[in-house]
């Protein structure tokens, strides 16, 4: 520990701001309780003043989202919710968070930590009723759209926390429009990156900041009112903060800010003991990466390659309630904008427990503490280049999160506790982005929030809740459609349940939904499509089977303003069955994109043009023979199942029923599920039976490049992966898979350098690496 | 919070209703729990031996009567293996590598691209029953996904005597 005794500081009782954050790491490490607190006094001996404190600070950041969100003019935080509020002690730990996006529960701390590593206390100095931004992925955001607002908190001279406020921002100034753009695959290409600058004095925003961020990005206004929206909501919080200390005292608040830190730590471990089975559990995770076709339209030619994200996970739980979660084996970083910083990783996987560890409203960096990560440098989730772009960490963020979901339903499937189990959650994804000049004439760029309800996994009792949720903000909803032909030249023509999205189970997962766009008043105007498309990211649980992927259809050309001015015919509703498209026949001479691409980049789109946004569904849970028959015919009546997969995935016989409706056929259903047992048999092998088989095909390297490329860069990241595969396949020492062997290029496999390679940088490293 | 061996029993069944259910979700949970839960399952499984931990809905580890080992056993009374093996090596394999196997389970378009990802469907050799599904790419290791801590979770966690294991 590295005290300057000799200085001042502005924390409470005169320590600097880097000796109070030492002091705080030093007594954790040393005593295994967070800040050294074995006992915490204020809770065990003040237990009523304890609670009082918490409920009225808690209430207090939940009203401030709450009312701050009235102020943004985007829907993305107006509508979907897209902003959350925390409130840090001085050490940069968060003591509370409000409901919203709270992945951020550690990503403000971060910066906050950051500021405090890096010597901001002199450089620019830190005084009551500053005001700093920030939104760099290199050192903990989630990705450049995520603009944090954080203020000090003072009393009487001296900086006793932080309040963070976080909103999702609508564009950043990317390469392409949008919050979450695809045609960047460096993070310069990004948009506006800033490093926790000092960005106002005396509650009071700079007139240079002003001016430099509205023309850093496309949608200046919606720019403007999100940041009203977050100094508003931390001002709120730090005026309830002085309330809350001219009541109760700042002993007992300063006593609160540490003990509630420690309590959330043991709180993690309580749960973990409650809720699951100690063991080890492991699963993985995958999502695709199609950049060689022509409709990815990237800078480098190193870029335009398919690749494999892969994230293996094992989780170990201890006997004392302690857990460690490690992710080797993980893909390298890549040419893209889907690369995460470690606090992300590991601070989102909150915004997963929530819903389910610990549902509980004392969510802090106390659940961090408790925790043990293990996130080999290099990978995906810690890159060690500070080239690597973050714009949409979130296409492998929730794919990787869905297999740990998995591991813990395990647990609570054993304990039965059957009302936790959780098949895993959707991949979050169409996301519908581009831009142009919209039906106001200004330049704008749009990302269509519709998939924060997405379908749920089914649990071990019952179905998936359809077109519901997204894991990263439990409270979010699809919007109005109203409301996004407003803010979008995109005109709704359909918005229905998607069917057979949701993955096949005893209990099927929720499906997702479709909204069908056309383009109207807009000029030079773009789009482009974001998801899975190859690859489905939720596997389904103990039988169940996972979501279905993705795909895209668009058309160009549609000839649609005279069939409209004729009164004929035109594509609406759904695209209820792609195997056997309607749409298409009305849009003869159209040019059409119906395929699995579901990654593209900017693609000109004029008026009467259409854009299908397919949300995805949630993983089921069971064998689909168990399903109850009648709700296999309720999936079908109700637009959740495309009839034909009554009979060849669930083996239910449907019949005619009244008013068009159908009804199983309970006798030949049982008839026909005897029969596809029968057909299951027949048509598998042992297991060890296949694995020769498969072994053989590793063997004369009979896979996909992208699939080579996979494995090859885990293993050089991943040393015990590469030992548990080829231990588990047998492989002599003459089988090597090296990435230098493959016939696509592979920059950076050899060749990074990190951001702490940068002069006068100290990163803050959380994690195991 | 502690429920009825009724409302448990609707759980395991599927027809909990909606009240109850929500307060499963949001209040503490009941310790008692595993144990009515394995007197459930143990009714209604078509076998005797002790069932020592549930797997999945037709899955378990159970202490065999006849010699007290521990194995890994299906509903319809397959013996996998020792419980600390990976029972999926010892299950019956079926796997969608083609369009055509996949457009069996979903639409055209919505399936998985068998060049990425394959389905691998784990079936019980006696019954044909799915046990377990994974989806990985091609040449992916077959996973070994829960070894728990019996001993500890018995012994240390609940307070319960480890039943008897040769």
């Amino acid at each position: 520990m590295n005290i300057q005794t000799d200085i001042k500081g502005i924390v409470r009782g005169g320590e600097t701001l880097k000796q109070h954050r030492d002091k705080i790491m030093e007594a954790t490490k040393r005593s295994g309780h967070y800040a050294g607190l074995r006992h915490m006094e204020l809770r065990d001996e003040h237990p009523i003043k304890y609670n009082k404190l918490f409920s009225r600070l808690r209430a207090g950041v939940v009203d401030a989202r709450e009312t701050a969100k009235k102020i943004a003019a985007s829907p993305i935080v107006e509508q979907e919710g897209e902003l959350c509020f925390t409130l840090y002690n001085a050490a940069g730990d968060s003591i509370l968070t409000s409901t919203g996006i709270i992945i951020h529960v550690g990503t403000m701390g971060a910066a906050i930590k950051y500021m405090i590593e890096n010597g901001w206390e002199t450089n620019p100095g830190v005084k009551d009723r500053d005001i700093f931004c920030n939104n760099d992925s290199l050192i903990g955001n989630v990705h450049p759209c995520d603009i944090h607002t954080i203020v000090p908190i003072f009393h009487e001279g001296e900086l006793i926390g932080w309040v963070g406020g976080v909103t999702h921002v609508i564009d950043t100034g990317a390469v392409g429009p949008g919050s979450m753009t695809t045609g960047q695959v460096q993070r310069f290409g990004d948009g506006y990156s800033v490093t926790c600058r000092k960005i106002g004095e005396n509650d009071t925003l700079f007139r240079d900041w002003l001016h430099e961020s509205q023309r850093a990005v496309r949608t200046t206004r919606y720019w403007m009112l999100d940041e009203r929206t977050r100094v508003a909501g931390c001002h709120m919080i730090r005026k309830l903060v002085e309330e809350v200390i001219a009541d109760e005292g700042i002993d007992a608040y300063w006593q609160f800010a540490y003990e509630a830190v420690e309590h959330g730590r043991l709180g993690l471990q309580n749960r973990i003991k409650a809720m699951t089975i100690p063991g080890t559990y492991r699963q993985v995770g995958f999502v695709d990466v199609p950049y060689s076709h022509d409709d990815v339209r990237v800078p480098s030619d190193f870029a335009k390659v398919d690749t494999i994200m892969h994230t293996p996970s094992e989780m170990t739980i201890r006997k004392d309630g302690t857990w460690r979660l490690d992710f080797e084996g993980s893909s390298r970083w890549g040419w893209h904008t889907y690369n995460a910083h470690s606090v992300s990783f590991t601070s989102g996987i909150w915004v997963m427990m929530t819903q389910t560890l610990i549902p509980s409203e004392m969510i802090n960096d106390g659940a961090a503490y408790g925790t043990e990560f293990r996130l080999p440098k290099g990978t995906w989730m810690n890159p060690d280049d500070r080239r690597v772009a973050f714009a949409y960490s979130w296409h492998f963020l929730v794919s990787s999160w869905t297999a740990l979901w998995r591991g813990l339903s395990r647990s609570y499937f054993g304990r039965g506790y059957l009302e936790e189990v959780n098949a895993g959650n959707a991949n979050t994804s169409n996301w519908l982005q581009g831009g142009g000049f919209n039906q106001y004439d200004e330049i704008h760029a749009v990302n269509s929030f519709e998939c924060a309800a997405n379908g749920v996994g089914a649990s071990a009792v019952r179905d998936g809740i359809s077109h519901a949720a997204a894991i990263w903000n439990p409270e979010g909803d699809m919007g109005d459609m109203e409301i996004w032909e407003l803010a979008e030249p995109l005109v709704y023509l359909g918005r229905q349940i998607k069917a057979s999205s949701g993955g096949a189970g005893k209990y099927r997962g929720g499906c997702g939904f479709e909204s069908l766009r056309m383009v109207w008043n807009a000029k030079d105007w773009t789009m482009f499509f974001m998801g899975n498309g190859h690859i489905s990211s939720d596997w389904g649980l103990m039988g169940g089977y996972p979501a279905a992927s993705g795909y895209r259809f668009a058309a160009h050309d549609t000839g649609l303003k005279e069939k409209i001015a004729r009164g004929e015919p035109i594509p609406w509703g759904g695209d209820t069955d792609p195997e056997n498209p309607v749409w298409d026949g009305m849009l003869e001479g159209a040019r059409i994109k119906r395929d699995k691409q579901a990654i593209t980049t900017e693609e000109m789109f004029a008026d009467y043009d259409l854009y299908l946004n397919y949300m995805r569904g949630g993983p089921g849970f069971g064998d689909p023979l168990d399903r109850k028959p009648e709700a296999v015919a309720a999936d079908v009546n109700g637009g959740y199942l495309l009839a034909r997969f009554a009979d060849s995935v669930y083996g239910v016989v449907l019949a005619e029923g009244e008013r068009g409706r159908v009804v199983a056929d309970l006798a030949a259903t049982e008839a026909r599920r005897a029969e596809i047992r029968q057909e299951r048999l027949a048509q598998s092998v042992p297991t060890r039976d296949w694995m020769a088989g498969e072994r053989d095909k590793i063997l004369a390297k009979d896979a996909g490049t992208h699939v080579q490329q996979m494995y090859a860069a885990s293993f050089k990241l991943g040393p015990k992966f590469e030992r548990d595969f080829r231990a588990f396949w047998d492989l002599p020492d003459s089988w090597q898979l090296k990435e230098a062997d493959l016939p696509i290029p592979s920059y950076g496999k050899d060749y990074s350098m990190d951001l702490s390679e940068l002069p006068d940088v100290t990163i803050v490293k959380l994690v195991e690496e | 919070m502690a429920y009825t061996e009724a409302k448990i029993r609707d759980l395991v069944d599927g027809t909990i209703d909606q009240d109850t259910l929500h307060q499963m979700l949001s209040m503490p949970k009941d310790q008692e729990r595993f144990e009515i839960y394995l007197e459930i399952l143990q009714e209604q499984v078509p076998w005797d031996d002790r069932i020592i931990l549930p797997l999945g809905p037709k899955l378990f580890i159970v202490q065999r009567a006849e010699d007290k080992k521990w194995v890994i056993r299906s509903w319809a009374g397959h013996d996998f293996c020792d419980w600390t093996e990976n029972w999926k090596l010892h299950a019956k394999v079926r796997v969608r590598d083609t369009p055509e196997a996949m457009e069996k389970l979903y639409p055209k378009l919505m399936a998985p691209s068998t060049g990425w990802q394959v389905i691998r469907e784990y079936f019980c050799p006696l019954s044909g029953d799915l046990l377990d599904v994974e989806a990985p790419t091609p040449w992916y290791p077959v996973i070994h996904d829960f070894e728990p801590d019996i001993d500890t979770f018995y012994r240390d966690w609940l307070g319960l005597e480890v039943p008897e294991r040769a």
